[in-house]
């Protein structure tokens, strides 16, 4: 690929990358408060967001770069498996509704920021909270290095990019960028492009579904294409329709990622900075738009199979860029090239807030510096927001990018684990927190036994391959496959019910519960308990 | 919805939480839509039943939201 013949491209890439910049660092002073300096200000934007904001922030948000480039290359890889995204996306929001607007009340009565705040609340124990925290920092940082993968696909379709330290620059440019105006306007700068991104998106994909089909022929053809090409192949699991073997795996895989999904710190975050319960019911209808939106992008994979694309090297996650780059005049895949570059933008930013609160809430609070003030709770945040994306950029940099695909895989069986302890923690006290604590020592080894005895093949991988775990392996007569995130999550769970049990039988000590049922259903204008701890210790 | 006057305790029970799980349990069942016929415009049965879920989904997170305002 020579760089030459993307000029187009690249100015209007680079121009709509650099107003969206802009826009990160004026966000300091949008909606202003009186004062940045607390992480209800910057880690949460003030919790004051009201529907639009919260649907631009929660869909940039959920909705990412990777998302964009690897649920299509998924398609065209492997066919109707990939598609698990629709079903999977249709779940989550029903389960926010149910249970995540819980969390939003809870966390407003007591100025909760994460949800390993919450945890620390509801069951008194801060070695529970710290396992459910570095949870999420570990689940949320692979997922960061993701987003630059999304940058670097569409980077190397431009012909820039690739390997060596000089065609890394570009990437090292935009990510220190995003740092710069994270660090300086908190959760307001990716609340603010989410707007642009959201806009270029939806523009990029109607057009796409439209335009492309038309110059293929039609769906039947794709359609048609796609099967041709999955019957032509040797392997057993592709096709344009599911099989016997795979229909456990796409329906555990739909129910598992959705679970996750709203588990990560970075959902949470976006939840927890709206306004009201209002404003989040009203999301949970909305929201879906951009399933449809994701539906339609999973198909791409399709049209890329209809129009013969052949993915960059072997990595099939440029697919969709060397689609646009082929059907759509130069100025047009310079747009759509933007809105994939921005569209890692957002999420990037919230996740990296995420990240940074759990630290400051959960590790610096906690066991460091328990007499923390706001500003000096947001100062560590800001700071520990840099370190996180430093991670993030020396994760691509060093490493190859498939092992940030295979984290990324045991970052969503990892944060499966915290289910027990803040989702259901939402509706019981019942389970007793030694419970909790081995529930989690054992979903997460079962968890990574079971990710560790998956082979691929076809990326030459004996062990962590997938998330597809054959049955067999456990003695099952069947050549069906399960996601492993389900297995470990009901491992979890039956061992969190026998130590809840036997802890409760051997009079094990349990932790305080500093919550009452009336503050799971609070809402804007409910009195707030100023944090107990803090006030007797000033 | 009928919230005591008192306001004490107000919860979030409601019968009408039931819908929601109509699009949690629909898009997994495998077997309603894993099938090529019917297609509709060049869409197989999978991909075009999988999508129209999201609009049930939809469809019943408003009736919810609505009813328990």
């Amino acid at each position: 690929m020579n760089p030459g013949e993307h000029v187009t491209e690249i100015v209007i890439f680079t121009v709509l990358f650099l107003v969206v910049s802009g826009m990160g660092f004026v966000a300091a002073r949008w909606r202003r408060p009186q004062d940045l300096a607390s992480l209800n200000e910057w880690g949460l934007g003030g919790r004051n967001f009201g529907s639009w904001i919260t649907w631009f922030l929660v869909g940039g948000d959920l909705y990412t770069a990777y998302t964009f480039v690897a649920v299509p290359a998924l398609l065209f890889g492997a066919g109707a498996m990939g598609f698990f995204a629709v079903p999977y996306t249709v779940i989550v929001y029903p389960l926010v509704f149910l249970v995540l607007i819980r969390l939003w009340s809870v966390s407003h009565v007591h100025s909760l920021v994460t949800p390993a705040d919450f945890v620390r609340v509801r069951f008194g124990s801060p070695t529970l909270a710290l396992l459910v925290a570095i949870t999420g920092i570990v689940a949320t940082m692979p997922y960061i290095a993701l987003q630059l993968i999304g940058i670097e696909a569409v980077l190397k379709t431009m012909g820039i990019g690739g390997s060596g330290l000089l065609s890394d620059l570009p990437l090292i440019i935009a990510f220190v960028i995003l740092a710069a105006y994270t660090y300086q306007s908190g959760l307001r700068a990716p609340a603010l492009i989410a707007f642009v991104k959201d806009i270029l998106i939806y523009l990029v994909i109607l057009v796409a579904v439209i335009y492309i089909p038309a110059r293929l022929g039609g769906w039947e053809v794709i359609f048609g294409r796609a099967q041709e090409k999955f019957a032509a192949t040797p392997a057993q699991g592709d096709g344009i329709l599911l099989n016997a073997n795979n229909q456990l795996q796409y329906f555990t895989l739909a129910l598992g990622s959705a679970l996750a999904l709203f588990l990560y710190p970075h959902s949470i975050t976006g939840v927890l900075a709206s306004k009201n319960r209002n404003v989040i019911k009203r999301n949970m209808s909305a929201l879906p738009a951009y399933s449809l939106l994701l539906g339609l992008i999973a198909l791409l994979g399709y049209m890329a199979i209809a129009a013969g694309v052949k993915p960059i090297g072997t990595d099939n996650n440029t697919v969709v860029p060397v689609l646009f780059d082929q059907m759509f005049p130069d100025w047009f895949a310079g747009i759509a090239f933007a809105a994939v570059g921005i569209g890692a933008l957002v999420p990037a930013a919230i996740m990296s807030i995420a990240a940074a609160n759990l630290f400051t809430r959960n590790i610096y609070r906690e066991y460091i510096n328990p007499q923390a003030t706001d500003a000096q709770e947001a100062g560590v945040s800001k700071l520990t927001s840099l370190v996180v994306k430093v991670g993030a950029v020396l994760f691509i940099l060093l490493i190859d990018p498939q092992f940030s695909i295979d984290l990324q895989l045991i970052g969503g069986v990892i944060i499966l684990q915290t289910l027990p302890s803040v989702a259901i923690g939402l509706f019981t006290r019942w389970f007793h927190k030694v419970g909790l604590i081995a529930g989690w020592v054992a979903g997460m080894g079962g968890g990574l036994v079971l990710l560790y005895n998956i082979s691929n093949p076809a990326i030459k991988h004996a062990h962590f391959g997938g998330s597809a775990f054959p049955l067999e392996k456990l003695g099952f007569d069947t050549k069906m496959t399960i996601y492993a995130g389900f297995l470990a999550l009901l491992l979890n769970l039956i061992v969190a019910v026998a130590a809840t049990l036997i802890a409760r039988a051997a009079k094990v000590p349990d932790g305080p519960d500093g919550t009452s049922p009336d503050h799971f259903t609070a809402d804007e204008g409910d009195p707030r308990v100023k944090d107990l701890e803090l006030e007797s210790s000033t | 919805m009928s919230s005591p006057e008192t306001g004490q305790e107000r919860g979030d029970r409601s019968p009408w939480n039931w819908l929601l799980f109509v699009p949690i349990v629909l898009p997994l069942l495998t077997f309603l839509f894993n099938s090529d016929e019917p297609r509709v415009a060049g869409f197989p049965l999978f991909y075009w039943l999988q999508l129209a879920f999201i609009v049930v989904g939809v469809v019943c997170t408003t009736i919810v939201y609505r009813m328990t305002k």
